[in-house]
Order: C-alpha cells, then structure tokens, then sequence
C-alpha cells in the first residue's frame, strides 16, 4: 500500500510527465476549455495507459523485441477504439465536442512512454497501477488548466455559472493561446517548486 | 461531402486552422526540435510529404474498404497502420535511392509516426467529410501551416537564446507562452475565413 502511493507521488508531483517532460501535450490543451471535457477525457486516458500496461506486460514474455512497438500500437489503438465506442453510445455530445482528440490518445507519448520504460520490464499488477497513476498525474495537469480556463473564460464550471454575469469573460482563455499561456505558466510554477525544494534539501543536509 | 471551396480549405488549414496554433497537434516535435530553422525546416518538409500521402491513402481505404465494409470504427487502427508503415517505407526508399536527402531527412523520418498531426489530418479529414480534392488541399495545407509554425518557431528562438529570461521560465515554458503569443497573433487572420 505504501509503495502505491510512493508510485503515485513520484508520478503526479515530483516526476509529472508534462510538466517535466513535455509529454503527451497534444490532446491534453485541446481538451481543456471545459472541466466535463478534461474530465472525460482523463478518464478515457487512465483507462487506456492502465489497461495497455497491462496487457503490455502480460504479453512481455511473448512478444518478439522487434514488433513490440507494433504490438504496443495496436494494443494501445484497440484500447482507444472502446472507449471511442463507449463514449459515442453514452455521451454523444461530449463524444462530438472531443472530436478527433479520442483517437489522437493512440499517440499520446505519454502510454507509449510508460509501456515501453515500466510495462516492459514489470508484473501486469504493478503496471496496472503504474498506468493508473500516470494516468492520473495528467488529469490533474489537465484539469487544473481547464479549471483555469472554464473560470476564467466563460466564468463558469461544469457549464454551471460561478462568476456571475458580472464577469467580464476573457475570451483569450477560451482560444488557443489561453491552453499555451496556462501550460507555460503551470511549467514555470513547477520549475520554481523544484528550485526551492532542492534548495531547501541542500540546508536541511 | 460537404461543399467548401478546396482553395479555402487549404488557405484556412496554413492559417486560421493551424494544426499546430488552433488544434494543438504535433505538439511534442514542435518543443524538442524547433532550435534551429535549417533542421525545422527539414522536419516541416517531411510532415508535409507524409501528411499529404498518408492523408490520400487513408481516405481511399476509409471510403472504399471501411465504409462499404461498415468497419468505420477501427479506423484508429488502419490509420496508424498505414501511417507506420508508410513511414517505413519512405525510409527504406530514401536511404537506398536518395543518399543525400537520406542524411538531411532520414533522422526525422523515425520521430513523424509518432507526430499527432499525421494522424490528427486524417482524422479530421474523416469528421468533417471532406471529398478527395477537399482531402488534399486540407492536408497540403495543414503540413505546410505546421512548417511555417515551426520554422517562426526556431526564428524565435534563436533570439531568444540572447535574451534576459528568468532562470525558471526558461526552456518548455517560455516556448509554451512564446506559442501562446503566435497563437493570439494567427487568431487575426480568423476573420478572413473560417471553417469547421
């Protein structure tokens, strides 16, 4: 139990692989000018990065070194594809909002990535839960700048109105530009802490 | 099919669609190896030449094989397959007949399977049921808009290596903020056409 929750620490604050790495960034700004957006679509990752480090494990003993890359491709492509079905039959409206983004999580670096690195050389239980929490550390990189980016650019969350009609919306934070200034800012928050910490070790020692 | 002028497909996908400035794809390459405008240049060249095939090939197996076959859902699969393959192809061609475009494109060749903008073309392509003609001007374009992205991109940074950025901003983040700015500064050009 305690080595889960190092694996998800380690992940999520101390080695997060966006903000440390610059991985997985393509789907992840699309889908953040809304929470329910973000939040279907970290759900639709976990469950990928998970289930393909799994299978990707079990599989590690049978797999030709050579075609593993296929092999990983077409796990990770087969995996998409239930949860393209999934969310066409149960939430056709966020199904069409996420557009092509859903079929763009086969190329996320980010389940390769840890397919390739933890599932290659792990059990199938730990690799499950490797992939969760990689999944979960870029959920919450995902929905703290969709948090941003719904409140600050429509004034609202989960499409229901907090700011009031007050607000002055910004609209540049429903744009493009707004996803690249929030992921820019959040790396530099990141460096900063990392900076700090170190630092504060250095004395501390 | 929808009914759109190709020219305005082609001009809307270099400039008020950017791949890489409104949709946010082929992101990862774009951090890593915009540093310099000769190998960006040389990147952008071989996205557009695998986009705008892979693109033409996948819209043919789609309409001819997939729907008649009413397979349409595991189109993620034979895209990427037909991406990574492609791509292997080219590289096998390339360093058998072309030594010289080999070394100045051959290291990138590798990096493009795993670009979202090849995949994120066709699948675009597919949403927003464009015909052939639309399907090529769509993806020429959104290759060529990638190049022009990237290649503002190392200009940018070039000069940037001589400026006083704070220890914390620099690297990912300040190329993050500096895309936000071209971002806002393509957004301009939205008013001219515009697509969905």
């Amino acid at each position: 139990m305690n080595n889960t929750l190092t694996i998800f620490k380690e992940r999520i604050v101390d080695n997060n692989p966006i903000l440390s790495k610059t991985l997985g960034i393509c789907s992840a700004l699309a889908v953040t000018n809304s929470m329910e957006n973000a939040l279907v679509m970290s759900l639709g990752l976990i469950f990928v990065t998970s289930f393909a480090e799994m299978t990707v494990s079990m599989l590690r003993y049978h797999t030709d070194k050579h075609i593993r890359m296929m092999v990983q491709v077409l796990i990770i492509a087969w995996l998409v594809i239930i949860v393209d079905i999934v969310l066409k039959l149960y939430l056709p409206d966020i199904s069409k909002a996420l557009g092509p983004y859903v079929g763009l999580i086969i190329t996320n670096c980010i389940i390769m990535g840890r397919c390739e690195s933890y599932a290659q050389n792990n059990r199938p239980v730990s690799s499950f839960i490797d992939g969760i929490a990689s999944g979960v550390a870029y959920s919450v990189i995902l929905l703290i700048i969709a948090f941003f980016r719904e409140l600050l650019g429509s004034g609202s969350l989960f499409g229901f109105s907090i700011l009031g009609s007050k607000w002055n919306n910004w609209t540049a934070m429903t744009m493009p530009a707004g996803a690249f200034f929030m992921i820019g800012l959040l790396i530099w928050a990141s460096n900063e802490y990392k900076k700090k910490k170190k630092k504060g070790g250095k004395l501390y020692d | 099919m929808i009914d759109i002028n190709p020219l305005l497909i082609l001009f809307a996908a270099i400039f008020t669609n950017n791949m890489l400035l409104a949709n946010f794809l082929g992101m990862c390459s774009f951090i890593v190896i915009s540093n310099e405008i000769d190998t960006s240049l040389g990147l952008g060249q071989a996205v557009t030449f695998v986009l705008t095939i892979t693109a033409v090939i996948n819209y043919f197996i789609y309409h001819y094989v997939l729907v008649p076959l009413d397979l349409e859902y595991i189109r993620f699969i034979i895209f990427i397959v037909v991406i990574a393959a492609f791509v292997q192809l080219v590289e096998m061609i390339v360093s058998r007949y072309f030594e010289n475009l080999y070394y100045s494109l051959g290291v990138f060749l590798p990096l493009i399977t795993v670009n979202c903008a090849i995949l994120g073309t066709s699948l675009f392509m597919v949403i927003r049921k464009y015909g052939l003609i639309q399907s090529i001007c769509f993806s020429f374009g959104s290759g060529v808009g990638w190049t022009l992205a990237i290649v503002i991109m190392a200009g940018i940074k070039q000069q940037l290596k001589n400026a006083p950025i704070p220890e914390g901003l620099k690297g990912a983040s300040i190329t993050f903020i500096t895309t936000g700015i071209m971002a806002l500064a393509f957004f301009g050009f939205s008013g001219i056409v515009s697509i969905q």
